[in-house]
């Protein structure tokens, strides 16, 4: 009975795919994409990731698909979970290369991922456009990395840039010399906290109170409590979308409202304004975007009605404008020849048009324009610190939980 | 003040999430590893119900506790009930029984990202602040904790008091002998791993009142309840509760007095303390 339905399923597979190939007389680039559906990092890539990957394929195909010299051809996704696990993001996209044969690679969800899967996309000759990985390591992994190309930024940048604002206040007269620092203990926590003590230290500021706490941490009460006895002016955590909510949630319960309250990842996700509505007035967070940007809005309001919520106000957009990179060098080199798109792609020369402005690559493949720190203003969180993108704008005092 | 209160709160949240497991455990002998995606799943039922039809989470436990009861009876009934029939010893079964479950939370986060998505979930409920002795706290935590306290007072007071309950706590003790004094064992067990599983989804529609959940969370939770049911000692009610409290207290006052990043250390060298002077658990009988 068993063999029989196998049979007849295996039949009936067999039956769609020659389905599919007869009516796919058209050119098709095959387009691969591993990122977290499970895991630690699913909740964000669901937000970040995956809803702007399946837009860039639906508005591509919708447009008749990329324009190549033997004509238009459309865009075939074909998604794994790499269940947030390095190994298995390695593996997925060993995979798509030689399984599924796809002719280029989304690149994978998060810092970590990215890292990890640059080897094998090196290796395989895959360009790796990131949207979602911000590193200090740019120059060293570009040099041995040729393919690998960053959007989203520095953390070297992001930290300064975020010191920059306390600096900026202070000297404005808005705030004291206080600050308490607290960050996730993983590579990203310590990385940016590490590099905020010490510019913030050069800067004359006293570091009041300072912790980390374990990767997955809610309960976070004593932390705030700590930040409140030690009565920091400024509050900065480098943290993570779980722990982001919980020590929002923490302060506003405790009545924690120093000049400065800013909190790193998923400060900019839709989510946190539905979550907390209009308490988070003057909240700082990680990223930014230029929301009066009719490209932005646009793209905002497409993502709503594929995925049902808007994009976060950071590397939503960034992960989008990866794939139009990508599309422009194929479209520009007119066939889906890996090897001559990745060549057109390293060309410094070649810049691209997105959705967050113009686009090109340095000696180290970076973008060096990007949104630093965001404020929530008018329930939008508007990038209020960026490096070579315009639109900036001013940043509003704190003035606590509404 | 505020460690002790805090502690207490936080002992609340790991009572909530570590009762059931002790009942399916302890009772029903089935380690069950898919007791975190059931807590989640209760959590998710309290964000859909708050969040579709303005229902409080504390309402909802009328609805989630009963349908996780069926939920979890037939989970039993059907899967758990033929690795206990041919189980030969207590030890195969746990072993079956891990590997079951273990494959259950798997499918269990892709059933709950196929209907969810793999987004973050939480919403504001009494996240407003109480006062007491001068420090603010939650009072979503104060409310999950009292009923924690109600859920594990009103447990042990069935457990030992009532009929039912006396039948439940036989089959914990031994269940060869409990069917030789006329025990249903079968219908004992399906009830112990039910009820169980509803403390747990009740657990979860509480916690999401001030916990970020998403799909794939739920194995945190597991661990959490592991370390809880092994301290307090398996199939011991009190003891669940007391390992709770102690845990919630030291990893607060580990994180107000030394570090925020040694909780979790804090944590285990309790575990390992008395795994050490007393392996049965802080109120677990020895093994005879």
């Amino acid at each position: 009975m068993f063999r029989r339905t196998l049979m007849t399923a295996t039949a009936a597979m067999a039956l769609a795919v020659a389905g599919l190939g007869a009516a796919s007389a058209q050119e098709t680039i095959r387009l691969g994409a591993a990122a977290p559906q499970s895991g630690p990092l699913a909740g964000g890539a669901a937000v970040t990731h995956w809803p702007a990957v399946r837009l860039w394929v639906q508005q591509t195909n919708a447009a008749g698909g990329l324009q190549l010299a033997s004509g238009k051809a459309l865009i075939e996704l074909v998604e794994y979970d790499d269940q947030t696990n390095p190994q298995q993001a390695i593996q997925a996209a060993q995979r798509l290369a030689t399984q599924d044969q796809v002719d280029f690679m989304v690149a994978p969800y998060s810092t970590g991922l990215n890292l990890a899967a640059a080897p094998i996309f090196a290796q395989l000759g895959y360009p790796q456009i990131t949207g979602t990985a911000v590193t200090n390591q740019q120059p060293e992994l570009a040099a041995q990395f040729p393919n690998m190309f960053f959007l989203l930024g520095r953390t070297g940048v992001m930290a300064e840039d975020t010191a920059k604002v306390l600096v900026d206040l202070r000297e404005a007269g808005s705030i004291g010399n206080r600050v308490a620092l607290v960050n996730v203990a993983d590579a990203f926590g310590i990385e940016m906290a590490g590099i905020s003590k010490a510019v913030l230290e050069g800067a004359g500021f006293e570091i009041v109170y300072q912790s980390s706490y374990p990767l997955g941490t809610q309960d976070l009460a004593p932390i705030i409590d700590g930040a409140k006895s030690a009565e920091a002016d400024a509050f900065i955590a480098w943290s993570y979308p779980g722990d982001t909510f919980a020590l929002t949630d923490q302060a506003i319960v405790q009545g924690f409202a120093p000049s400065v309250f800013f909190t790193a990842v998923a400060t900019a996700f839709p989510a946190y304004a539905g979550r907390f509505g209009e308490q988070i007035e003057g909240v700082l967070g990680m990223g930014g975007v230029n929301a009066d940007d009719p490209a932005f809005q646009a793209f905002s309001a497409a993502h709503t009605e594929l995925a049902g919520q808007g994009p976060d106000f950071w590397a939503s957009a960034a992960t989008y404008a990866t794939l139009e990179v990508l599309g422009q060098a194929i479209e520009a080199v007119g066939s889906a020849d890996r090897a001559a798109v990745l060549a057109h792609l390293q060309d410094r020369a070649n810049s691209y048009e997105t959705i967050l402005g113009p686009v090109d690559f340095n000696e180290n493949n970076d973008n060096e324009r990007y949104w630093t720190v965001g404020q929530w203003q008018n329930g939008v969180f508007r990038g209020v610190s960026a490096r070579g993108r315009d639109g900036a704008v001013d940043v509003q005092l704190f003035d606590g939980w509404n | 003040m505020f460690i002790l209160i805090t502690g207490l709160l936080l002992g609340g949240t790991y009572a909530l999430i570590a009762l059931g497991l002790n009942l399916q455990y302890g009772v029903a002998r089935i380690m069950n590893l898919a007791n975190g995606e059931l807590l989640v799943a209760g959590g998710f039922a309290a964000f859909w119900a708050y969040t579709a039809a303005q229902v409080s989470p504390v309402a909802a436990l009328v609805l989630v506790a009963p349908i996780a009861f069926a939920v979890n009876w037939l989970i039993y009934r059907i899967m758990l009930q033929p690795l206990v029939s041919r189980a030969k010893s207590r030890g195969a079964l746990e072993v079956d029984s891990i590997l079951a479950t273990f494959g259950m939370s798997f499918a269990l986060v892709g059933i709950m990202t196929a209907l969810f998505g793999g987004g973050y979930f939480n919403y504001a409920y009494l996240a407003q602040p109480v006062d007491i002795f001068g420090s603010s706290y939650a009072q979503n935590r104060l409310v999950a904790f009292v009923l924690a306290a109600l859920i594990g007072l009103g447990l042990w007071l069935w457990l030992s008091y009532t009929r039912a309950g006396l039948r439940l706590r036989a089959l914990a003790v031994n269940p060869a002998s409990a069917r030789l004094v006329g025990i249903d064992t079968r219908a004992a067990s399906a009830q112990a791993f039910a009820l169980g599983g509803a403390i747990t989804a009740v657990g979860g529609a509480l916690i999401s009142m001030f916990f970020t959940l998403d799909a794939s969370v739920g194995i945190l939770f597991t661990m959490k309840a592991l370390i809880i049911v092994i301290m307090g000692g398996v199939g011991d009610i009190r003891g669940t509760i007391v390992a709770a409290m102690i845990l919630g207290i030291c990893e607060t006052a580990v994180a107000r007095l030394i570090d925020p990043g040694l909780t979790l250390a804090a944590a285990y060298v309790l575990f390992l303390g008395i795994l050490l002077f007393r392996p049965q658990g802080l109120f677990g009988k020895k093994p005879t």
